[in-house]
């Protein structure tokens, strides 16, 4: 067996399952030789937290499972989680000096979902504080073998940002340290990092994933999703995270869960494809335009129809993501009060002080920035202009969608102005940071399932992501028309040099 | 509309967050640039249009659903007082509140 | 609906206080008596270790999200259709936040723009008239921790069993116009919340807690200022702080200052309302709809079946009793006091007990032994059967009131289940025997010349030393009514 594992981290998702359930492999092992490459790769900075002994010990017990023939749709897959998904065998911290050492008593729905498929964790995963961030320069939490907190590097280009927030866990999957992490998206947050990473992610519909156990940051966005190398394998790490979870998740919506693979390989003749003009402006990076109008090209020669869209508010969803999503987040991290668990302050004269001093020091500057935004427009006299109006036009941009959809199957369209910055470029521009978003934040506005796959490379040798966007539960179809163009192109097996 | 230095203050105080001079004035020019970005979006004409809380509600009715009402959790204070910065006979320590 | 208490309505006078007319209204925080929490599955149960029913969900960990009570939902529901309001067809929950120890999520999930109860009333006696009160909205909240100060040195002890625990907040228009009307308004909810079964009551526990929004106004003027005393868990301290309050704020106004809004605190101890530490920005709680709970649906068919499952309401039993049972309104309003009390009473009418004798012994004897106990009528050691029985042994001559309430206390201290058994061995089976009886009152008017001559002079007094003397000579056997009448007509009188 042992000659197999060095390429085991070429392996995909659903083929490294493949190889452990027909015991070609054993669970030990793939945990072993990826315990390895972590250790190999420490100075990429992605893991905040790991435990070999509770790791190797999952997958003994996966092993014990493959043999019996009793496994998992992922038995034995070693997997990590971003750091806003609790866990109770690894510490928890959100990227945030606020819950540093904080040690959950229970474990994330989604967490315990892919444990029940037989997952087996390595560990967490670094993100910018809260999921707060477009560029994983955020985090406040030194990563394991880092003296001190870091930015990311992406693995195609180091002087590069991997994007945010999830940019450990697409920095894992690129460099091949995981076949697949999850990650979560509450403006961008997957499909982002993917794009700039070159890898694979989707944000299913708002309510198919279980938000119990995720850190809040926007309630009425946040949703958890899988970032792997490929649509496909995608799909098999969907249907082992989303499910109705009516016992914990208000939100959650009551709609079976689904086989997100049973669409892969329907031909795509007819299929029309929206493309938004709003997308395609002036803010859109030549070389970002290029690999997308060459990927809609190439969706032509598979049998699908481009079709002319609108979606006239895409640039109002900035100013109204940036107000429901900093309002709902202000009041989520009202619970980081020092009183029951996370950081509190060590000097301070009265419980009034311990607050301020306590949030003052446990926050990072972006997240304070939120929340001063998010109080804000929620405050006496504001909420009518800011909070109830962004949540009006929010109706009306998932309207738009609803007319668009009329005229098209899916919409496609580019997931980033540009290709990754450089690392410290934007981060003393907040603002800027916000606008880069502006193709992200419709779909998440709306609640729509979304995704990123590698449609090429632009500048600098970076890639650049397609999005594909459908209508509410049209996962499968999604994951389907992102595979056909899988399987006739190859920029998703593309590695970086040096993994 | 932009805001002045005592907008920065109250609103410090509502979240709890103690800033230091030169924060204040950072957070002041940072917030006032993202509230430039925000000016269109105010002239918006919403008449009529219903908020839209939970985006499901965009094309179906999402109603609250309702749990039975039947105790399932037991005692687990030492699992959940874990990462308690202060804790004594069971009780959260605080500093003094005063009514 | 127009207000009765409108000093236009000819028989209710507006009471003023040194000149000023006062003007209160009442919010309450019911606790409801769902077993578990309103957001989460903890216990609700009063008194645990601190902290044991304090889950996840509760001390608001990282990730943690509410999920709704039906429980509590259906007791909001009751209490609207008791009172006579309109329950919501769909009603949101709001976030108000603040920062507070006892408060971990640094929000109380509650309603806010859309409550699931509105309007509504509620009738009682006040003085032998009817009042009423409206009702604004009652509506669903959590409750928060709770902070403890003793044995902490400048330090304080939050325990959260508490929070999560589900409220109904109610709040009423400043219908009120007097410190009395108000405690009788609270008596009247407290009555309705513990009889229709949505709130056990225990005020002491925290179960059921006032505020009184109180304000005073020249007759006439616009409403002044109000202040709010808050967390009034007694019915005497309740009228206590308000009459404290009044004559505060009367006297403020009267050396000039202007009233500010401010909340207050009674003490018990002084008597007297103080301010709290000033809230400057507590107003501003920064209301949204609660991203993580959709909107409370309540379709007819739920409003339908609580309402056909909805006992009757105590005021329309105690109209009863005086149509049906030809009780006073007095002994109406007695018996309806509280569930328990009014079902002993249907049970031991259903026993065949006589009613009005029955609510004579029911809120006398039996109610004494009950306080004494600090029990209510099912704690009760006669069964209503019994006490039936036994009263009809005294309305068919069987034995005396007096004897009766020997046997009472028999049956109470356990000496025996049943009342036939026990008037024998106590051997109180009074004399029925008419013949006897005027031959030990022919006696006793031999025996007693003075009384008798005492008695043709016109002196009272001696009469009933003769009845004293022929109920001493049958050992008390005897039917005092009986032994008059025959003394009487022995006399000649």
């Amino acid at each position: 067996m042992a000659h197999a594992n060095s390429e085991l981290h070429e392996l995909g998702l659903a083929e490294l399952a493949e190889r452990l359930r027909q015991r070609k492999v054993s669970a030990t092992e793939a945990t072993q030789h990826f315990l390895a490459r972590a250790d190999a790769h420490a100075g990429l900075g992605v893991y905040l937290a790991r435990d070999e002994e509770v790791s190797l010990a999952q997958a003994r017990a996966a092993d014990d499972r493959l043999a019996k023939g009793t496994g998992g749709t992922l038995e034995g897959v070693p997997l990590a989680h971003k750091d806003i998904f609790v866990t109770a065998d690894f510490p928890s911290t959100a990227g945030s000096r606020m819950l540093r050492g904080y040690c959950s008593p229970f474990d994330a729905t989604v967490v315990a979902k892919l444990a029940q498929q037989g997952a087996v964790t390595l560990g967490k995963l670094n993100c910018d504080e809260f999921a707060m961030g477009s560029a994983n320069e955020n985090s406040a939490i030194a990563a394991v073998g880092h003296g001190a907190a870091q930015a990311l590097p992406n693995p195609w280009n180091a002087a590069h940002v991997p994007g945010g927030s999830s940019g450990g866990s697409a920095v894992a999957v690129a460099a091949r340290l995981l076949p697949a992490a999850t990650g979560t998206d509450t403006g961008g947050s997957i499909r982002q990092p993917a794009a700039f990473c070159g890898i694979t992610g989707i944000k299913p519909s708002y309510g198919r994933a279980s938000r119990y156990g995720m850190i809040a940051f926007a309630s009425s966005l946040d949703q958890a999703g899988p970032m792997a190398r490929s649509a496909q394998d995608c799909a098999l790490m969907l249907g082992a995270m989303c499910g109705p979870d009516p016992d914990r998740d208000s939100t959650s919506l009551d709609v079976p869960n689904e086989d997100y693979s049973r669409m892969l390989e329907a031909p795509l003749g007819g299929l029309r494809i929206g493309v938004p003009g709003e997308f395609f402006g002036e803010g859109l990076a030549d070389d970002v335009r290029s690999a997308v109008d060459a990927a809609l090209a190439q969706y032509e020669k598979l049998g699908a129809r481009l079709v002319p869209i609108s979606l006239p508010r895409t640039e109002l969803s900035i100013p109204v993501y940036y107000i429901i999503a900093p309002a709902e987040a202000s009041s989520n991290l009202s619970r980081f009060d020092g009183v029951k668990f996370g950081h509190r302050a060590h000097d301070y004269r009265d419980l009034a002080d311990m607050y301020r001093k306590t949030r003052a020091e446990g926050f990072g500057d972006e997240v304070k920035r939120r929340i001063m935004i998010g109080t804000y427009v929620l405050s006496h006299g504001y909420y009518d202009a800011y909070y109830l109006q962004a949540q009006k036009i929010r109706r009306m941009l998932a309207d738009d969608f609803q007319q668009a959809f009329k005229l098209c199957d899916v919409i496609a369209g580019p997931v980033a102005p540009t290709v990754a910055w450089k690392i410290g470029e934007k981060s003393d521009d907040p603002v800027a940071n916000y606008l880069a978003d502006i193709f992200t934040l419709p779909a998440s506005l709306a609640g729509l399932p979304a995704m990123s796959i590698p449609a090429g490379f632009g500048a600098g040798g970076l890639p650049v992501g397609l999005q594909l966007i459908g209508n509410y539960l049209q996962e499968a179809q999604l994951l389907g028309v992102a595979h056909q163009f899988q399987l006739a192109t190859d920029f998703h097996d593309r590695k970086p040099p040096g993994f | 509309m932009p805001l002045s230095p005592s907008d920065i203050a109250r609103i410090a105080h509502l979240a709890r967050l103690e800033l230091a001079p030169e924060e204040s004035g950072r957070m002041l020019k940072q917030i006032n640039a993202f509230f430039d970005t925000v000016q269109k979006m105010r002239a918006v004409d919403t008449r009529g249009i219903e908020p839209l809380s939970h985006p499901y509600a965009a094309i179906g009715e999402v109603v609250l659903r309702l749990r039975e009402d039947v105790v399932s959790e037991s005692d687990h204070r030492v699992a959940n007082q874990r990462s308690a910065p202060a804790v004594e006979g069971g009780l959260f320590l605080v500093p003094k509140v005063i009514e | 609906m127009r207000n009765p208490n409108t000093a236009t309505h000819p028989s209710v006078q507006t009471l003023l206080v040194q000149g000023f007319e006062v003007v209160i209204g009442f919010e309450t925080h019911a606790q409801l008596s769902t077993r578990s929490k309103i957001f989460s599955r903890a216990c609700t149960a009063f008194g645990a270790a601190p902290n044991t029913q304090a889950c996840a969900v509760d001390l608001a960990l990282p990730g943690t999200l509410p999920v709704m009570n039906r429980g509590a939902v259906e007791r909001a529901i009751r209490f609207g259709l008791a009172i006579g309001a309109d329950i919501a067809p769909r009603s949101v929950f709001a976030r108000k936040n603040y920062f507070y120890p006892d408060l971990p999520k640094g929000y109380q999930i509650s309603q806010f723009e859309l409550p699931v109860v509105q309007g509504g009333h509620v009738f009682f006696m006040l003085d032998a008239m009817p009042r009423s009160v409206r009702l604004v909205r009652a509506h669903l909240e959590e409750d928060a921790g709770k902070s403890l100060h003793e044995g902490f040195v400048g330090q304080s002890g939050i325990d959260l069993n508490r929070a999560g625990t589900p409220l109904l907040e109610i709040v009423t228009e400043p219908d009120m116009r007097s410190s009395a009307e108000a405690v009788a308004y609270a008596k009247e909810l407290h009555r309705l919340v513990t009889w229709i079964g949505i709130c056990d009551g225990n005020m002491q526990e925290g179960s059921f807690r006032c505020d009184a929004n109180v304000s005073v106004r020249r007759p006439g003027a616009e409403l002044g200022t109000r202040r709010e005393i808050k967390n009034l868990n007694s019915f005497k301290f309740m009228q206590q702080a308000i009459d404290y309050e009044v004559r505060w704020q009367i006297a403020q106004i009267e050396d000039g200052h202007a009233i500010e809004q401010a909340t207050v605190l009674f003490n018990p101890d002084t008597g007297e309302t103080r301010s709290m530490r000033s809230k400057e920005d507590a107003a501003d709680y920064r209301y949204f709809p609660d991203p993580d709970l959709p909107p409370l649906v309540i379709d007819s068919a739920w409003i339908e079946r609580v309402r056909t499952e909805l006992p009757e309401l105590p005021r329309a039993m105690g109209e009863r009793f005086v149509r049906e049972l030809g009780l006073s309104e007095y002994d109406a309003a007695t018996l309806t006091q509280s569930k328990a009390m009014a079902q002993y009473f249907l049970d031991a009418v259903k026993a065949g007990g006589p009613p009005k004798l029955l609510s004579n012994w029911i809120t006398g004897e039996l109610s004494r032994r009950l306080n004494a106990q600090e029990t209510d009528a099912s704690g009760s050691r006669v069964a209503a059967g019994t006490l039936a029985a036994l009263i009809n042994r005294v309305a068919d001559a069987t034995i005396s009131n007096n004897a009766a309430k020997q046997v009472f206390d028999a049956l109470w201290n356990g000496e025996g289940p049943d009342v036939d058994p026990l008037i024998e061995s106590m051997g109180l089976r009074q004399l029925g025997d008419t013949g006897e009886l005027e031959r030990m009152v022919i006696e006793v008017i031999a025996a007693n010349p003075k009384s008798v001559e005492e008695f043709r002079q016109g002196k009272e007094k001696a009469f009933h030393a003769l009845v004293g003397q022929v109920m001493k000579a049958s050992r008390g056997k005897a039917d005092p009514v009986q032994a008059n009448e025959l003394l009487r007509n022995q006399l000649g009188a």
